[in-house]
Parts: C-alpha cells; sequence; structure tokens
C-alpha cells in the first residue's frame, strides 16, 4: 500500500510540526509514504472565494501528482473534502478525477483502514474538540448536529485511544467558527464575532487545549486568542495522536 | 472593497448585546427544531421524501397546476393567473374595486412582499391591515420583515410596548408580552369586523382537490376569511403539492423545521367560496418558471419557506435579516435574490462560510450551500467580484502554479514574522481586525522532507 502525504500549503509553512505528526503516525503504523516535494495547494482558496478557474491547473497537477498512489493522506479535512468532492466536477472528461476517491482526512484514514486498537501516546490534558464544518457536514468525521442519524465522533473514539487525556465538547457542538477562507476577509467583523463566540464556548467546556483536524480553523481562533491574551493553547489532533512517537 | 453585507452587519455587531440576543434569540429556535426533529425516527426518509416529491411537482408544474385550477374552479373559485408581480396587484385590486372594498385585511403572505402588493393598494385607496402580530408590529413601525417566519424577530418587547403606547393606546411602560397580545388582540379584532375582504397567502396548494392550505399559529387568516365575504389567495406557482397524501409529508416538517412545534396551531383547508360569498386564487409566476430551465438553481423552487436555513445560519444570526439587501435575507434569500436579479443583490453572496448547516436543516433537502458556491463562481464574469479576493486568487494561483518558487516563498516568509506591527496590522489586512496573525515556521516542513530531517524510524 503506498500513500502520498498531501501536506497543504499553509500547514507547509506555519504548522509544519503538524505535517511531521502526520507522517510519524503513519510510519508508526507500519505504511509506505511518500512526499511528491512539487506539490503546492489545493486550490480550495480560489474557488470558495468564486476563481474556480484558478483552481483548474492546480487541481490537474495535484490530480496527475497524486494519482499513482493507493491513498493520498493530507491532515486537514477541509482541503481533503475539497479534493474529494469539488475535483470531479472542476477536472473536465478530458481529465477524470483520480484522486478524489482515494484522499483521505488523516483522522479518516486511521479511524477507516488502519483501525489501531490502540495507540503509544499519553496527553494527560483537558482537551475540547473543534468539530470542523468541512469535517463534520462533508467529511462525515461525526455525526452533523443537525441530522437525525445515530450519534458517533472519529475524533472522539481515536481520542479515547490517548492514555490519560480528558475530551471535552462546545456548546453548539459544530457551529461553524467563522474562519471559512476568505470569508475572513470579506466577513472580518462577523467572522472575528463567531470566532470569539467559538473560543468562549471551548473555555467554558474546560479546556486546556483546543483540538481538531482542521488547522484553518484553529489558525483563526488562535489568532482571536492571542489578539484577546485568553488562557486556552491550541494543538492539532495528530499532534496528541502521535505525542508517544 | 467590502459588500453592503458585510458594511451592515459591522454596524449590526457594533451594538454586541443586541447582536448576542438577536443570535441566542434564534439558536433556541433551531434547538426546539432540532428537539422535534430527533423525535422523529423517520425524520430523515421525510427529508427525502419531501424534496422528491417538490422536484417531481417542479418537473410537471404545468400538468399540476392545471389539475388544480380546473379543481379549483370546478369547486367555485375563480382563478387568476398572474405572469409578474404588476399584473398580481393590478389583478387583486380589481376584484376589490369590483367590491367596491375600503379595508382588507391581510395574514401572513410573503408573495405580496415580493410584489410590493400593500404601498400598491394603499396608494389607490385601500386601507391594508396587515393581521399577523409581528407582521402588524412592522407596518406599524412603517418597516418590512427580517425574518421570513418571524417577521419582527428582531424586535424586543419594550419596543412594542412603546409602540402600542402610542399606537393602541396601551399602559404606559407595560412590555409584559401576555398584556401586548391581549391589547393586539382587542385591537385587531375591531379590524376584523369592519375590513370588506381578506387576504391569505397559501403555504400548499393541492393539485387533487384544487384546496390551499394556509399555516397559522394566531388563527388571523381564519378570522379574516370567516367574517369576509370576499377571499382572495396570492399563491406562487411553486406551492402545489400533488396530493393530499403528500402534502402531510409537508405538514410534518413545516411546523417542526420553522418553529419547533409538531405542527402550526391552525392548519385552514380552503376549498371553495362561502355561502354567498366569493373565492379568487392568483396564481403568480414572477420569474418562477425561468428558474425551472436552470439547472444550478431549479432546487430553489422546492423551498416551503420555513426559515429553518435562517435560524441555524451563524451568519445571519450575528448580522440580522436587514443586513441582506433582499428582501428574503438567510441562504435561501442570498440565492433567491441573485435568482431575481444579480446586478442588484449580488451584495449577500458574502454572507456565507459555507459551513453547509442550511443544507442539513432544510426540510426539502435544498443544496443551498452548493448553490451559494457556484454563485460566487459567477461574479467575476458579472463585473461584481471583489477585487482584493480576485488579486489574492490570481497571485495565489501565479505561486502555486510554480513549486520552484514557491519553496522560495516558503524559505523567505519567515522574515514576515519580524516586521513592525504598523506594516502588518493596518487597515489593508481585513485579518487584523480582531485577530493576530499566524508566524511562518522557521524551516517549512517541504525544507525539511528535502534535507532528510523527516526520515523513516519504524523497521516494522
Amino acid at each position: 500500500m503506498k500513500i502520498g502525504l498531501f501536506i497543504p500549503c499553509y500547514v507547509n509553512a506555519i504548522y509544519p510540526d503538524v505535517g511531521i505528526a502526520t507522517y510519524k503516525l503513519l510510519d508508526y503504523f507500519g505504511l509506505d509514504i511518500d512526499y511528491p516535494v512539487n506539490q503546492t495547494c489545493c486550490g480550495q482558496p480560489m474557488a470558495n472565494a468564486g476563481f474556480e478557474n484558478e483552481a483548474l491547473t492546480l487541481a490537474k497537477n495535484f490530480d496527475e501528482m497524486f494519482g499513482r498512489y493507493d491513498y493520498v493522506v493530507a491532515p486537514s479535512a477541509s482541503c481533503t473534502a475539497f479534493v474529494k468532492f469539488n475535483y470531479p466536477s472542476i477536472l473536465d472528461s478530458n481529465h477524470p478525477c483520480r484522486t478524489g476517491g482515494k484522499i483521505y482526512d488523516v483522522c479518516e484514514f486511521i479511524h477507516d483502514i488502519v483501525k489501531p486498537a490502540k495507540l503509544p501516546g499519553r496527553f494527560p490534558h483537558k482537551v475540547s474538540v473543534h468539530n470542523s464544518c468541512h469535517g463534520v457536514r462533508e467529511l462525515r468525521l461525526s455525526s452533523a448536529s443537525e441530522l437525525n442519524i445515530p450519534r458517533y465522533s472519529k475524533l472522539k473514539d481515536l481520542l479515547s485511544l490517548v492514555e490519560g487525556i480528558e475530551v471535552f465538547e462546545p456548546a453548539k457542538v459544530d457551529e461553524c467558527c467563522g474562519f471559512g477562507g476568505m470569508f475572513s476577509i470579506e466577513e472580518p467583523a462577523v467572522s472575528v464575532c463567531m470566532g470569539e463566540d467559538k473560543v468562549k464556548n471551548h473555555i467554558a467546556a474546560g479546556a486546556e487545549y483546543i483540538t481538531g483536524a482542521d488547522s484553518s480553523c484553529l489558525m483563526h481562533l488562535q489568532g482571536i486568542v492571542e489578539r484577546n491574551k485568553l488562557p486556552v493553547k491550541f494543538i492539532h489532533i495528530v499532534q496528541i495522536l502521535a505525542s508517544g512517537l | 472593497m467590502s459588500t453592503k453585507h458585510a458594511k451592515s452587519a459591522t454596524l449590526f455587531i457594533r451594538n454586541r448585546e443586541q447582536e448576542q440576543w438577536h443570535n441566542e434569540t434564534l439558536w433556541f429556535v433551531r434547538q426546539k427544531r432540532d428537539n422535534m426533529a430527533m423525535r422523529i425516527p423517520e425524520w430523515e426518509d421525510l427529508r427525502e421524501l419531501a424534496g422528491k416529491i417538490k422536484m417531481h411537482t417542479v418537473s410537471r408544474l404545468d400538468f399540476y397546476l392545471e389539475m388544480f385550477s380546473s379543481e379549483a374552479e370546478r369547486n367555485g373559485i375563480t382563478v387568476h393567473w398572474a405572469k409578474d408581480a404588476r399584473e398580481h396587484n393590478e389583478i387583486v385590486y380589481s376584484i376589490l374595486e369590483k367590491h367596491q372594498v375600503k379595508k382588507l385585511v391581510k395574514s401572513k403572505s410573503m408573495l405580496t412582499e415580493e410584489c410590493l402588493l400593500n404601498p400598491y393598494l394603499i396608494e389607490k385607496g385601500i386601507e391594508v391591515v396587515e393581521s399577523d402580530l409581528g407582521e402588524r408590529i412592522l407596518q406599524l413601525m412603517g418597516e418590512h420583515p427580517s425574518h421570513i417566519v418571524m417577521p419582527a424577530i428582531h424586535k424586543k418587547r419594550e419596543e412594542v410596548g412603546k409602540l402600542f403606547e402610542e399606537k393602541m393606546d396601551s399602559e404606559k411602560g407595560n412590555s409584559d408580552p401576555t398584556y401586548l397580545t391581549h391589547t393586539a388582540r382587542r385591537y385587531l379584532r375591531r379590524e376584523f369586523l369592519t375590513a370588506d375582504a381578506a387576504m391569505t397567502g397559501a403555504n400548499f396548494g393541492v393539485a387533487q382537490t384544487g384546496e390551499v392550505v394556509v399555516c397559522t399559529n394566531e388563527g388571523n387568516a381564519d378570522m379574516g376569511t370567516s367574517l369576509c365575504k370576499l377571499h382572495i389567495v396570492s399563491m406562487g406557482i411553486e406551492k402545489i403539492v400533488p396530493d393530499l397524501k403528500s402534502l402531510g409529508v409537508f405538514t410534518r416538517l413545516l411546523a417542526r423545521s420553522a418553529t419547533g412545534q409538531p405542527s402550526t396551531t391552525y392548519t385552514s383547508h380552503y376549498r371553495k367560496p362561502k355561502e354567498g360569498g366569493e373565492m379568487h386564487i392568483v396564481i403568480v409566476d414572477n420569474g418562477r418558471s425561468e428558474i425551472k430551465g436552470d439547472s444550478e438553481h431549479v432546487q430553489t423552487l422546492k423551498c416551503i419557506r420555513c426559515g429553518a436555513c435562517m435560524n441555524t445560519c451563524p451568519v445571519y444570526r450575528r448580522s440580522g435579516g436587514y443586513s441582506y439587501t433582499y428582501f428574503i435575507p438567510g441562504p435561501v434569500g442570498i440565492n433567491l435574490g441573485m435568482l431575481k436579479c444579480p446586478g442588484k443583490y449580488y451584495d449577500n453572496v458574502s454572507a456565507c462560510s459555507l459551513c453547509y448547516s442550511c443544507n442539513n436543516v432544510c426540510p426539502v433537502k435544498i443544496d443551498l450551500a452548493d448553490q451559494i458556491y457556484r454563485w460566487r463562481q459567477n461574479l467575476d464574469s458579472l463585473r461584481k467580484a471583489d477585487r482584493t479576493k480576485k488579486l489574492m486568487s490570481k497571485g495565489m494561483k501565479f505561486l502555486f502554479t510554480r513549486p520552484a518558487l514557491y519553496r522560495t516563498v516558503l524559505k523567505m516568509a519567515p522574515a514576515i514574522n519580524y516586521l513592525p506591527r504598523i506594516f502588518v496590522y493596518n487597515k489593508l489586512n481585513a485579518w487584523g481586525y480582531g485577530r493576530e496573525l499566524p508566524r511562518f515556521a522557521g524551516e517549512s516542513f517541504t525544507s525539511m522532507w528535502k534535507k532528510g530531517k523527516i526520515r523513516k524510524t519504524n523497521k516494522q
């Protein structure tokens, strides 16, 4: 089984530790991982802003680069969802999408494909899980609060394998944090207001750390926490899962 | 360049207390909706079925409309067809004129808002009285609805108390909801008794039987239609459902989705004129048949106007109905506005973080967020795209299609961390509005990978 590791642009530049933790975790499970060095961005920021045309070349490059792997794995639910659900329609009939069917968010991949019975890590802290919109409502990493379906959470399942951890969730469990890509700069007042509310709910849940599968949401919330000097820290979920490695 | 929505939202949020109250009030309605939805084991099947029934009906709309109108006429109802708002208003006026109506009492109808019927009739000298309490409050204040189901949700009871003191001679300083409701009721009763004609909207038109169904909580539609001999119904062409059996699917979904009630207090079926009276139905197109041919947006025709997408929308709750430039706000309003006139209503397309919650609460499963995504793709060809976003998207494409340049930029990026604050936090940086910027890592993942710093340790 050959895995193509996709490290989204902003994770690459700002949160390389998230990439390292992802690699370590996959390596711990004995998987064969490759990192194509010419990778850049999936194109989601432009497409969500209304410029899908600017994302087309990136989608083609991405699909060619990663099409040869058995699985594509990325530490970002949102980028994964974009490739999975938008690439098939962005790429035209001359270039049928190969990666849409085999890309996984790293948590989804570990939960659904690797299915470990235990993890080596220990993380004796209180964490509040940030259920990101694209993780919940596109990738279905947990049951969306609006739907009448059995309750589950792949993120909480994985965290429960970590020793010493206490897991919480905020009120309004999967309400949007207000990042939304370029929404954050086109509607800054609403975006910041949503983020402030979100942080408040995470802190009220009793969190030392806010964790989740999307560094983009965490980046936005961290910006708010730092501006307002609030008492909470951030960590990507793979960093917790890989904490013993 | 920021949209009208973004600007109005900024003002709305400036009064943080009011914003929080608005947010929490609507969230409470969303929670009531959740409680109801979770109690129906077949809820998700019902939504699926409702969506399919609506699409089926829309795809055979001519057939069902003909069935509806011939059944209605067989029952003694007069059916009128209006191709647009102007025709609708003229038809309504001609009926009122023929009957020498001086006072018209109305129950809630978003279609008459769409057609701007009230100002049209008032100009013709007819007294128009809205009888839904929320609508009446707004009519007396000279404002329009900020929500399609709870039109005066943005008003606090103290404001209503003050208004009633002035208009209904209520006790000074009394804003007790029960007291205010009783005051309005006494006041409205006089209006009902002296009206010459009643007008209602229609939540559903049943093709099989030619009847219209009107759902209210206050019984105001029934007061009007019971006391007046003349009843005029204003109904959009998309309100048709095939038969009574399919109607049941929608009446189970509507109130649960809208307000978290198992059903509206009154679900009134109007099938024929009362003895010695007249009943007219004005069936309105006003652009709807054009949507039918638009495969990307045809699903908006399924909408049953429950308002659930507004209650769940994190942007609507924090920006209020008036921050949108179309008369219907929230996710469905963004889409309906663009279908009405993109050049006029494009400002609302920014009011979405693409969280997809609206898709999940919609009782007829309209792909609301996906449609907003698609509208964004069209803004540039309409020359309405945000310039900053366009520039950023072009710049990103330039950078990301050049892997070597991208790697060089990754190397240089950390220098930004050391820029003086004034260069980073200024009016040009919308991110800096309430947020600190993230810091670039000393070394990127790619660089570490290329140097062999990230390597296999597991010998399994």
